[in-house]
């Protein structure tokens, strides 16, 4: 257990200090009756019902419904709620357009903002120091690691989600798709493409 | 509002310990109102209890990455917009 590479985004790892201290928090909140066990429960189911899958439906309805797409720009818990999903939560929601000119990265350098009330919890590296800090310093050099490169001429919008605004990119419509259903489109869409990190597959993944 | 869009503005170089929804690496910097968001509660009076009232208006501005790093390597036209409360801006009257 002396091998861990990835240490500084291991703080999901039920051994780690962060967990242990949680843990701790957790344990002295529910003991001072602040908070109970059904509300921590609660907590967490709300959190397991969202996922990408979420963020994959809107964007596959957008590239097929250009009037569904103009509501999901305009005002993106609209949107949302269209398709059944619930994101109430304080924060706005605002969904940004990638076009052939411009590719958005989304972050939030000061902490881990994401729009959990659709997508649920954020991926790991999103979180990590590594991310938060070189999406802001050197987006082009990141997006290579994550195995994309912006065309030549492509501008690149990063969006620090500072305050009370979270993001979802909507990805372009990958070329050599116009056959498909709404359904397979959505299986395209990976989660790093809802945050620019990428973009959406350009086949149907098998099994 | 105090400020449009468009309007060239300063983020303050303010050191206000606690906290501050302003990211430090944009202390200073100069750029540009890209929209207002909207009003909401003060978060940082809201991280402390408070009521964050009166409600603080929010925007979204934008930065050259450019103006942000000088070893940037990019495009020029590469921009970074942030949201940051109006009360960490500034007119900017200089030529950058």
């Amino acid at each position: 257990m002396s091998d861990h590479p990835h240490e500084e985004t291991g703080s999901g790892r039920t051994t780690s200090p962060y967990a242990a201290r949680i843990r701790a928090i957790e344990a002295l909140l529910l003991e001072k009756g602040v908070l109970t066990e059904p509300e921590v429960q609660d907590s967490i189911s709300y959190m397991e019902a969202r996922s990408p899958a979420n963020g994959a439906k809107l964007v596959a309805r957008a590239w097929v419904d250009p009037d569904f797409k103009e509501i999901l720009l305009a005002d993106g818990k609209a949107a949302a709620k269209e398709l059944g999903m619930e994101p109430e939560h304080p924060a706005e929601f605002e969904v940004v357009e990638n076009t052939p000119e411009i590719h958005n990265l989304i972050v939030c350098t000061l902490c881990s903002c994401y729009p959990r009330a659709i997508l649920g919890r954020p991926p790991d590296w999103y979180k990590s120091f590594e991310y938060r800090s070189r999406a802001v310093r050197e987006p082009r050099a990141l997006m290579r690691e994550f195995g994309f490169e912006p065309p030549e001429g492509v501008e690149v919008l990063v969006h620090d989600s500072t305050a009370d605004v979270r993001y979802m990119v909507l990805p372009m419509r990958p070329p050599g798709t116009e056959g498909m259903n709404e359904e397979e489109l959505a299986t395209l869409v990976t989660r790093d493409s809802l945050v620019g990190a990428g973009v959406p597959r350009t086949s149907v993944r098998i099994g | 509002m105090t400020f449009e869009p468009g309007d060239r503005v300063r983020v303050l170089p303010s050191e206000k310990p606690g906290h501050v929804r302003t990211p430090a690496y944009l202390k200073g910097k100069a750029g540009w109102i890209e929209s207002l968001i909207g009003e909401f509660p003060n978060p940082e009076e809201l991280a402390y209890g408070h009521s964050g009232l009166p409600e603080r208006p929010l925007y979204r501005v934008g930065f050259r990455q450019t103006d942000l790093w000088k070893d940037y390597r990019g495009l020029a036209e590469d921009c970074l917009y942030a949201d940051i409360y109006e009360h960490w801006l500034e007119p900017e009257r200089g030529t950058t």
